[in-house]
């Protein structure tokens, strides 16, 4: 326990880089997650066959070998992103937002036939139909699995620890060398960290969705 | 098939319009990959580097190349055919006590733990394992995917055990059974096959998440395409890494795809009519990754039967009755019309006898 205080100062650091990390690429993924939802729903084919394939792509990618191409790939093929945060924030980014996006279509495949048969029916264009009347119904079914996504977004940024970014995991690999009798303290401590943010997210979904719970 | 309610079919101008941005978006994905493909053969990425997979290089034969990945595979395949079996298991014990134990004392550990598991990054547990047990690379993967994925297992049985109909443990219950008889043998069986395409895509996740093996050096299948990659060279890192991705995604692919297939083959029939999916909410209990998300085609709407088959709802005709029409009137109707609650009147009118 000692230890765990001893060293807060490390683990508080590495706790605002996983919690920076999170914050600005969770922010980004769910602009781009969102520009794909648009891209998958709309009338234009080439947009659509395009969010299609990146969504099956990248859900299909595991996590780290997004992040093997952009540490070492992308080098060999004349793009150099500066190693550390902004590559992690790219990696995160394009991988969460085939999640966001497949969220947000599950949201909008939910809203009722007949409330777009109406708009469209009243004369709204597409882009009108989904603004006014499809997508902020949409949201209400979106926002759990949303959260569950942005919740596995979280978890997900300890991938960074492999890749030269020092945030919780691997503060927990270079403090368990340093303390190697303190090492259950120190998983616990380091897990605690990573429930702080991610129970809190669980509790506003579960509130959401008893909120927002309505018969279709 | 999502968007068509979104606009209608269009007319004459909106054809226009339509094949106008068609041609505008197909040229701008053709020039952009038509862009990098020139890059690419800027800086060199078509040259000799490629024949590395066919012709092999620094004395080794492209036999040593592919066998070195297929045993990084391998390995990758061992650690998920070693995890996934005993995360269903545990995964399948602990949704079985949870609901079938009748004091909370025996439920309420098994709820925290599992809540737990799923609340701490897989890469983490893996190096609980490594670090501080000292365990052999292998088996720290192994750890961390079996601790996650029991946990997340746990969680999708349980809400298949919720969506179970209440006859069908009140059945149990009234038969003699104990309420851990009637969970292991009425309830799961059922339990497991509703849920059986979330199980699957679990499966996926597991598969993803064996990558991190990478981060605490255990030699599966991207870290094999690293030291190859070492070992010829930075040129031939683009290659492997083409070849090493293409085999994740594939397999993931396959697996996604078989996932699909037995939700459509669920919902279209077999002895399971009624028995729908639940919904899968945030809270609850769908496969969001150590390293990813529902890797499903209707993602929370799997169980929609409106709008997850993608069809609408059947309509049924609306019994009309005239004014002054008495009950008995309207069932002669009814049975006139062919209605076959109704078919003893026409059949069956000499005993009484009403089926």
């Amino acid at each position: 326990m000692g230890t765990f205080i001893d060293e807060f100062g490390t683990i508080w650091g590495a706790f605002l880089a996983t919690l920076s990390l999170t914050v600005v690429s969770g922010a980004l993924a769910l602009v781009w997650g969102t520009l794909l939802a648009v891209m998958r729903v709309s009338p234009v084919g080439p947009l659509r066959t395009f969010g299609t394939g990146y969504v099956e792509l990248v859900r299909n990618t595991p996590l780290t070998v997004m992040f093997f191409f952009w540490v070492f790939v992308a080098p060999s093929i004349g793009f150099v992103p500066p190693l550390g945060f902004w590559i992690a924030v790219i990696a995160m980014t394009l991988y969460t937002s085939s999640f966001v996006c497949e969220a947000l279509r599950s949201g909008v495949n939910s809203v009722g036939v007949g409330q777009a048969e109406a708009a469209r029916s009243i004369g709204l264009t597409f882009g009108q139909t989904l603004s006014q009347v499809v997508l902020p119904q949409a949201w209400r079914t979106a926002i759990p699995p949303l959260i569950s996504v942005l919740i596995a977004h979280t978890k997900n940024t300890s991938v960074a620890a492999g890749f030269a970014y020092f945030e919780l995991v691997a503060s927990m690999q270079r403090l368990t060398n340093k303390h190697p009798a303190d090492g259950i303290v120190i998983f616990f401590g380091i897990g605690l960290m990573y429930l702080v943010i991610t129970i809190p997210l669980g509790l506003l979904a579960a509130r959401i969705e008893r909120k927002v719970a309505f018969a279709r | 098939m999502s968007g068509s309610i979104l606009y209608d079919a269009p007319g004459p101008r909106a054809k226009r319009l339509d094949r106008t941005l068609n041609i505008v978006f197909s040229l701008v994905f053709v020039g952009v990959v038509a862009w990098i493909g020139y890059s690419f053969w800027q800086r060199d990425i078509f040259n000799d580097r490629w024949a590395v997979l066919w012709e092999g290089a620094r004395g080794q034969t492209p036999a040593d190349v592919w066998g070195s990945l297929a045993r990084g595979l391998g390995r990758t395949l061992l650690a998920a055919g070693i995890a996934a079996p005993i995360a269903m298991l545990i995964g399948a014990g602990i949704a079985i006590i949870r609901r079938g134990a009748r004091s909370r004392w025996a439920s309420a550990p098994p709820t925290v733990l599992t809540e737990l598991a799923r609340g701490l990054p897989v890469l983490l547990l893996m190096f609980l394992a490594k670090l501080v047990f000292g365990w052999p690379f292998l088996w720290s993967v192994v750890f961390g995917l079996v601790v996650y994925n029991a946990a997340v297992v746990a969680e999708i049985l349980r809400a298949g055990l919720a969506a179970l109909p209440k006859g069908q443990r009140e059945a149990g219950l009234s038969i003699g059974l104990s309420t851990m008889r009637t969970t292991l043998i009425i309830e799961l069986p059922q339990a497991v096959r509703i849920m059986l395409p979330a199980l699957i895509s679990q499966l996926v996740v597991l598969l993803k998440d064996t990558s991190l093996g990478f981060i605490i050096a255990y030699e599966e299948l991207l870290r094999t395409m690293k030291l190859n990659s070492e070992f010829f060279g930075s040129e031939s890192r683009i290659v492997f890494f083409t070849v090493g991705a293409g085999i994740y995604i594939l397999i993931n692919m396959s697996v996604s795809r078989l996932a699909t297939f037995v939700e459509r083959r669920l919902r279209e029939g077999g002895g399971g009519k009624g028995l729908e999916p639940p919904e899968i909410g945030p809270a609850g209990p769908i496969p969001q990754s150590g390293v990813g998300g529902p890797a499903r085609e209707e993602g929370a709407h799997a169980g929609d039967p409106v709008f997850g088959a993608g069809r609408r709802p059947e309509s049924r005709p609306i019994p009309q009755r005239r004014p002054g029409d008495d009950d008995e009137g309207e069932r002669r109707r009814q049975a006139y019309l062919g209605d076959p609650t109704a078919q003893s009147l026409r059949h069956n009118t000499r005993t009484g006898d009403s089926r």
